[in-house]
């Protein structure tokens, strides 16, 4: 092999690995990814029952419920829309009625969310980012974020 | 007084900096020697201000003196005094104050150790580390003083975030910054060879080192981190792909890759431009990981910052370092002379093999990460890039790299010979076949693809084994010859074997995890049980206890497994009243190849407890694989080649044919 061969075998090698990664990321986008809604975003644009998405607002005050077997059932709000969560699971340190949350999961065809996963990442103060968004858009930010008592305002629940 | 004399001990560093940033490049340029030999006085007072400043910082939280308004925001004088040390950089402005200490830790660590490096590379070498310092110092002063007073002073503080209160995650940022500063090294090594237009073996000897001790840091303090989030988090994962997590990955991928190519570097005198380039992505990568923790623009634990000032300061100083560095690399690269030819099959070649797919993997993992963050700016829509994706991505490019693994170090430079090394890698070609059956037989009913997991963990392991077997002729010459070159083998042999063969531990453990994973969710009352991956676990009681600043509930959870008695797991919840909040402390029971794993949850309406509970099957080996793989790295610095001042004499003489 002389070394111009060398050269571009490797350069088809390097070629073939990039085309790989591309082809790779490109099908993974397609397939993998999870849209944040909104409750009115739910309303507005629709989704299809068993579309996996993150729905995230407030956990509407006092619709917590206990449904025994570890199950929780409590409302997600931005006070224009308002749909209800099921939940199998420890909750997050951080969850609490009023406060913002996320959940993952999807709709069935009745209309009910069940979610696999709930994510309080924030503390007391602070509000997720796509939340505090979120409840901009529909008018009802209370600006919770700027009276942090803390120089760091963040927290967590179930979360790295 | 101690707090001001800190807060003046970093402006004066900043002033060292910016004489040693200057003069000795000057120097450098005219060949001046006296006034590059200011570089290396100026990095030592530079290291030894910044210290004295990091030492008063620690003063006042020992002491906890809440008129530093860092102190009062990040501690309380109730906390355990591990926690007030680690307070010190459990905040944003603290843990800048330790990031620019390491980094001015290794200039000094040049300019003691650094006698051997021809003089102007050393010059340079020492002002390029003093940029960085200039830049970071000034983020410090102007954006994040550590060192603000409070008037009046309160008489409490508010506490630290409890889920940083923590033993491993205490000295996870030390490690881990050690690694994202340690690749600023090699960093300055690389833009200093572009500045002289030259890269020659002493460079490469150079790097190597710098680089295994940035990538050993960087592996223990992700290990760490990993291990922290999987038995705090109450999810019972070790990995969950946040953002956070890969901006730490990304380096280490980087970090890997510069390790491999710098041996080629060094060796054979090849790769050197792109060694070159990849010294500059591993700290590029590093500053990114930086800007993405320490700029807000991700929520988690690590984003302190909420002030846009900072987050535009660490964006310009990343455009500044990245942007400049990678110009420098587009005008000066292709005047270094590259060497050394090789054939396609040749050590060379798999060493580059690994460095093109853990480039592709790094890509992978980047567009995973920032794709998201650039979707939002632009259209405001948000998306979540999770572990699909990412199974998706990274793993298909990661499977083929982990396959030629064991093939590296048996090839020969320049031109191997194909069928001796594949001769070699028969024994462990049979013993991953047997573990794939075996895998097969034992867990038919897992995921189908588990099987060849532990095949490749098997591959791995057996591998790094078929090396030193080989390298020492174990079995073909009496034994006592084959202990004989065990000894006299060079440590950096053992050190590859070790961080090789740890890697194959630490993929059986995530395929372990993953793939035979038992989950219970149930809600139990005191005395009733419930049942996991055969064991009973029954709620005794759930109990009130007093920690030193917090007060937990406690669950009594006896365990038994076929009539033994296996004792009693505690999983508690803290409530911590300083900082009002809330934490879950996992009970965790490992024999070594399973973790039970179990969480107290909250209190149902019937008076029962919500229990969560894991079995994870080869979980620690997930972490023990990261111990051996850091050990490694650690085996091969301490190589007598790498070891800066040794008799270079004695070296062909040791050092095995290879």
């Amino acid at each position: 092999m002389t070394r111009k061969q060398r050269r571009a075998a490797f350069i088809v090698v390097a070629l073939g690995i990039l085309g790989l990664a591309v082809g790779l990321v490109l099908y993974a986008m397609s397939d993998s990814i999870v849209y944040f809604y909104s409750p009115s975003d739910v309303v507005e644009r629709g989704v299809e029952p068993g579309e996996r998405i993150r729905l995230g607002g407030l956990v509407e005050q006092d619709s917590l419920q206990d449904l025994g077997d570890a199950t929780v059932r409590f409302n997600v709000t931005d006070f224009v829309e308002t749909f209800t969560v099921t939940y199998r699971g420890v909750l997050p340190d951080l969850f609490r009625e009023g406060q913002g949350v996320i959940t993952e999961g999807a709709f069935d065809e009745s209309g009910g969310f069940t979610a696999d996963n709930v994510l309080a990442k924030h503390d007391e103060y602070y509000m997720p980012p796509e939340v505090a968004d979120a409840l901009k858009k529909s008018g009802n930010w209370q600006g919770e974020g700027a009276d942090a008592p803390h120089s760091e305002t963040y927290g967590q629940g179930s979360y790295p | 007084m101690i707090v001001e004399l800190g807060h003046f001990a970093l402006v004066l560093a900043l002033g060292v900096s910016l004489v040693q940033m200057a003069v000795p490049a000057i120097g450098a340029h005219r060949r001046e020697a006296p006034l590059m030999r200011i570089a290396e006085p100026a990095a030592l007072l530079q290291f030894a201000l910044i210290a004295l400043a990091f030492a008063a910082l620690t003063y006042a939280f020992v002491v906890s003196d809440f008129s530093v308004k860092l102190v009062y925001d990040n501690s309380h004088s109730a906390k355990p005094m591990i926690y007030k040390v680690s307070g010190v950089w459990g905040n944003h402005e603290g843990s800048m104050v330790l990031w620019v200490l390491i980094l001015a830790l290794f200039g000094a660590l040049v300019a003691l150790f650094g006698n051997n490096l021809p003089d102007t590379l050393r010059a340079r070498v020492l002002a390029v580390q003093a940029s960085i310092a200039v830049a970071f110092l000034l983020f410090i002063l102007f954006t994040s003083n550590p060192f603000l007073r409070l008037d009046p002073a309160p008489f409490e503080g508010s506490g630290l975030n409890p889920i940083l209160q923590d033993r491993a995650l205490a000295f996870h940022p030390p490690w881990l910054y050690a690694g994202y500063v340690g690749f600023s090294m090699t960093f300055s090594f690389a833009v200093a060879a572009l500045i002289e237009g030259r890269v020659d073996a002493s460079w490469a000897r150079w790097v190597r080192p710098w680089t295994l001790a940035a990538w050993l840091s960087l592996t223990i303090g992700i290990a760490m981190g990993s291990w922290w989030a999987y038995y705090t988090l109450g999810w019972g994962g070790f990995w969950f792909w946040d953002p956070v997590e890969n901006a730490s990955l990304m380096p280490w991928i980087a970090g890997t890759a510069l390790l491999h190519s710098a041996i080629v570097a060094e060796k054979r005198g090849a790769l050197k431009s792109w060694t070159i380039l990849l010294a500059i992505l591993a700290f590029s990568l590093s500053l990114l990981g930086t800007f993405l923790v320490r700029s807000g623009v991700l929520t988690s634990v690590h984003a302190f910052a909420v002030d846009p000032a900072r987050g535009s300061f660490i964006l310009g100083i990343l455009i500044v370092f990245v942007g400049g560095s990678l110009a420098l690399y587009a005008w000066r690269a292709p005047m270094l002379k590259t060497g050394g030819i090789f054939a396609p099959l040749s050590r060379e070649s798999a060493l580059l093999m690994n460095n093109m797919l853990l480039s592709a993997a790094v890509a992978s993992v980047f567009v995973g990460t920032l794709y998201p963050l650039l979707l939002d700016g632009l259209t405001g829509m948000k998306i979540t890039v999770g572990p699909p994706f990412f199974n998706y991505t990274f793993v298909p490019i990661f499977v083929p790299l982990l396959c030629i693994v064991p093939l590296g170090p048996l090839l020969g430079w320049k031109r191997a010979d194909m069928k001796a090394a594949a001769e070699r890698l028969l024994a462990a070609a049979g013993l991953a076949l047997v573990a794939c059956l075996t895998t097969f037989a034992v867990a038919y009913d897992g995921p189908w693809l588990a099987p060849f997991g532990m095949a490749l963990a098997v591959w791995l392991v057996a591998g790094a084994a078929s090396e030193i077997a080989w390298r020492i002729k174990l079995f073909s010459t009496p034994l006592a010859e084959s202990l004989g070159r065990a000894r006299r083998l060079p440590r950096s042999a053992w050190g590859t074997a070790l961080a090789h063969g740890g890697l194959g531990i630490a993929v059986a453990g995530i395929v372990g995890v993953t793939a035979w994973r038992a989950e219970l969710i149930t809600s139990l009352a005191p005395g009733e049980s419930a049942e996991i991956a055969g064991y009973t676990l029954t709620l005794e009681q759930v109990g009130l206890r007093d920690g030193p600043n917090y007060e937990a509930t406690v669950g009594v959870v006896r365990v038994v497994r076929d009539g033994r008695e296996l004792g009693t797991l505690l999983p508690e919840k803290r409530r911590f009243p300083a900082e009002r909040q809330e934490k879950t402390e996992a009970a965790i029971r490992t024999n070594g190849f399973a973790d039970l794993y179990v969480v107290l949850g909250e209190r149902a309406g019937d008076g029962k407890w919500v229990l969560r509970a894991y079995h994870n099957n080869l979980a620690p080996w997930i972490w023990i694989g990261g111990a051996i793989m850091a050990l490694g790295g650690a085996m091969s610095l301490m190589d007598r080649r790498l070891r800066v001042g040794a008799p270079t004499g004695a070296r062909s003489r040791l050092a095995p044919a290879e």
